[in-house]
């Protein structure tokens, strides 16, 4: 013991910190030799992580290490072991015929969960993360479908799109029926009125409903149909039903019918390949509302 | 405890602030082959758990056609727990937390009945080291014959070479073999046991195999006792569990002091004065694991294996004393035949009582849950993203995510009923049955299947808020059902 150390205890023979709590000393009992030498081998060890792995901070990257190790590398790897895993199963995806996949449950859960992925990395920001739309972006859950509802019909609008530009793309306006001087304001306002109560809606007063008929026929009947109950060919929605992509009061109506409405949908084909694509019609038509 | 102090050197500025050595060099024990009750005790006890630990997984238990033949397997890539008759899912995992409650009080009750049995005789720790022991007795010869061998290092012949290299050998073998058993539990042991000698079994396997190879023969073969004294926060534990009741392994100081020789110890009495039982022969210290002296009374460093009893009762009954000097016993009774009285042992106490009511009840428990837990079972995710959605024709709809769960080992038919809303239409996404009215879906054995339903209530039935929807799941063949319960919302 060293000669300061005056202070051990009578119990136990070893040596004591010195600190004194009300009486309570604390024993200095010593490390056992291999625990300090595997200490010290930890430091040593540590001094190999900045060697081998990213660590220093430069000024416009940082060191790479010897291993080049990264997470994002990390992310690439198991992204790809992923599509291997996957592989099989999106090829008999990408076989089977669009009717058969949700006859097949395990091909249903694939789409599915395939289908819901891509979804919210590609759809969700005008259709939101459920598919539940917002104004002018169409809930994809219900059963009123712009361009149809069919699986061979949603396949083809995520293909192609509405009005994308893309040469198969959906095609079909809204025209500005007020900006452009087709109709003029007193007739917009009556043939608004005329289209709420065609779902049954309120119509303000003094509406005349024969005025209204006769103006919807001669300017929306060739899209919407002559009873208001729309054509997917052209896009143009069901007048008669409790969903309204823009809303149904008759200020909302007005601006409609004064300056068209011409949303646009992107064609995917270009970005996702055949099989995911086939997958994400999937997963949309069985939110609920397919036909 | 026995531990030499080395004092490192140091300048001479700092040892003015010098608290101590700043580590203790190790001191090696070398433990005496024994004979007696508590030895045959601890091999029949390393027989049995070694026996258990490399043989368990070769043990066969049929479970029909596809299905694991091993009687205890953990089945990680398809998230199973085997055992017997038993087949745990993940979700199942609390019976874990049960069995490590019993296991718990278990282990007071012990402690509170013997002291730390755990240590001395179950503890892996103990037991391989025990056998680590044995093979290195077998090849190197008893203490004495080790210690010579081992101050003699500087002059190494062949044959001391040789005794080395096979002990080390053999070390390796057992510690690889612990390894190779330990994976066994993970995989279907006869087919593992071929890829493994073929050298076709996952890389996994032999990584997990060199790990435990490793871990065996440097805590078995040199960490040793270092690994109860340092290491392990049990002795600290049972410290605090023991009381004045449980029996230890206690050196009776109340057969006499003081300790001397045999013939001293006579002369001593000859004159009239005492002298005790105990004739300082460190017998008890030779034979002990951790290299301590068991009449320095209870210790954290003792694991209370009972070897030194066994040592101790051979003097004894060398010299024509009475055996037990070293023996199970409390402070209790040696303070009672100190004062003449006669010694009690009370295994039936408050604590015991508790402990043993404890690991009946939670035993209970565990047992009634296991017996009567459903194996068809069904819950349910109401969509949250539109929480409720309005179809063209007014009506309202809501979506939820069901899972069914098959926990048997055949295919079932399963028909789904749900009782919500007045007049609503069920309706499950991909699956259409012919009975709209009480869709019928096929799980197959030992899996799970999610399903999408859909609810529609019609629009002159709109719920003006949530009401209450139940989803009941039956075995149409079996008649067994789950059900789960949610909400129906309007938007």
């Amino acid at each position: 013991m060293a000669e300061h150390n005056d202070d051990i205890d009578k119990v136990s023979g070893t040596a004591t910190t010195g600190h004194d709590w009300d009486g309570i000393k604390e024993l200095n009992t010593p490390l056992p030799r291999w625990w300090i030498m595997t200490f010290y081998a930890c430091i040593v060890w540590a001094f190999g992580y900045w060697v081998v792995y990213p660590a220093w901070p430069l000024i416009s990257s940082n060191t790479t290490g010897l291993f080049g190790y990264s997470t994002r590398a990390d992310v690439a790897v198991q992204l790809a072991n992923l599509e291997r895993i996957r592989g099989d199963k999106m090829v008999a995806l990408g076989k089977a015929p669009l009717a058969e996949i949700e006859k097949d449950p395990a091909l249903l859960a694939l789409a599915r969960a395939r289908g819901k992925t891509v979804f919210g990395d590609n759809c969700a920001p005008c259709h939101g993360s459920g598919a539940a739309g917002a104004k002018g972006y169409p809930n994809l859950n219900d059963d009123d479908w712009l361009w149809g509802g069919t699986l061979d019909q949603i396949m083809q609008t995520i293909e192609f799109g509405a009005r994308s530009g893309h040469a198969k793309a959906h095609e079909g306006a809204m025209l500005a029926f007020g900006r452009d001087g087709i109709l003029k304001r007193p007739e917009i306002v009556t043939v608004a009125n005329y289209v709420r109560s065609l779902s049954g809606l309120s119509t303000s007063a003094g509406y005349d409903a024969a005025a209204g008929g006769k103006i919807f026929a001669d300017n929306c009947a060739s899209c919407h149909g002559d009873a208001g109950r729309g054509n997917q060919e052209l896009g143009a929605p069901n007048l008669t039903d409790k969903i309204w992509l823009y809303g149904s009061d008759e200020a909302t109506l007005i601006e409609t019918i004064t300056n068209g409405r011409n949303g646009v949908m992107p064609a995917w084909s270009d970005r996702l390949d055949p099989s995911t694509i086939k997958a994400l019609a999937v997963y949309v038509h069985s939110l609920g509302g397919g036909k | 405890m026995t531990l030499t102090m080395k004092q490192p050197v140091l300048p001479l500025d700092e040892q003015v602030e010098d608290y101590g050595p700043l580590y203790v060099s190790h001191k090696k024990v070398y433990p005496q082959s024994v004979r007696g009750t508590f030895r045959r005790i601890k091999w029949a006890l390393m027989a049995f758990c070694l026996g258990v630990y490399y043989l368990l997984p070769f043990v066969r238990w049929n479970r029909g056609l596809g299905a694991p033949s091993q009687a205890v397997l953990v089945d990680l890539p398809n998230s199973r727990f085997y055992f017997f008759f038993i087949e745990l899912w993940p979700q199942e995992v609390y019976y874990f937390t049960g069995l490590l409650i019993v296991a718990a009080i278990t282990l007071f009750l012990m402690n509170a009945l013997g002291g730390r049995i755990w240590c001395g005789y179950l503890c892996p720790q103990t037991v391989w080291t025990d056998l680590f022991y044995a093979v290195e007795r077998l090849i190197e010869g008893d203490r004495r014959e080790r210690m010579r061998k081992d101050a003699e290092r500087g002059t190494m012949k062949l044959q001391r070479f040789a005794e080395i290299t096979l002990k080390h050998s053999i070390w390796l073998m057992i510690a690889w073999w612990t390894g190779g058993a330990w994976v066994l539990y993970f995989n279907d042991a006869p087919t593992l046991v071929k890829q493994l000698v073929t050298f076709q079994a996952p890389m996994l396997a032999y990584i997990w195999i060199a790990i435990l190879t490793a871990t065996t023969y440097l805590l078995a073969g040199f960490m040793r006792e270092q690994v109860c004294v340092y290491m392990c926060p049990w002795p600290r534990i049972q410290a605090a569990l023991t009381d004045e009741w449980a029996l230890n392994v206690t050196y009776k100081y109340d057969r006499g002091e003081k300790r001397t020789s045999l013939k001293k110890a006579n002369e001593l009495r000859a004159l009239g004065e005492t002298a005790g039982d105990c004739i300082d022969c460190y017998q008890c210290v030779a034979v002990c694991p951790t290299g301590i002296d068991i009449r320095d009374g209870a210790q954290l460093d003792c694991i209370q294996c009972g070897l030194c009893i066994d040592a101790c009762d051979s003097v004894m009954k060398k010299i024509g004393r009475e055996p037990r000097l070293i023996g199970y016993d409390n402070d209790i009774n040696i303070h009672r035949r100190q004062a003449g009285k006669p010694p009690i042992f009370r295994a039936v106490r408050p604590r015991t009582v508790v402990y043993s009511a404890l690991i009946a009840v939670v035993g209970a428990i565990m047992l009634y849950a296991l017996m009567t837990r459903s194996l068809l079972d069904v819950n349910v995710l109401h969509d949250r993203n539109p929480v409720a959605v309005r179809l063209s024709d007014g009506s309202i709809r809501n979506a939820y995510t069901v899972r069914l769960l098959n926990k048997r080992g055949f295919d079932r038919v399963i028909a789904i009923d749900v009782d919500g809303p007045v007049n609503s239409t069920v309706h499950v996404v991909g699956a259409d049955s012919v009975t709209q009215d009480r869709p019928m879906i096929v799980i197959g054995r030992d899996q799970t299947t999610e399903l999408r339903i859909l609810v529609t209530a019609p629009s002159e039935l709109n719920p003006e808020k949530s009401i209450p929807i139940r989803f009941r799941v039956t075995d149409i063949g079996l008649g067994e059902a789950a059900l789960a319960t949610d909400h129906f919302v309007a938007p």
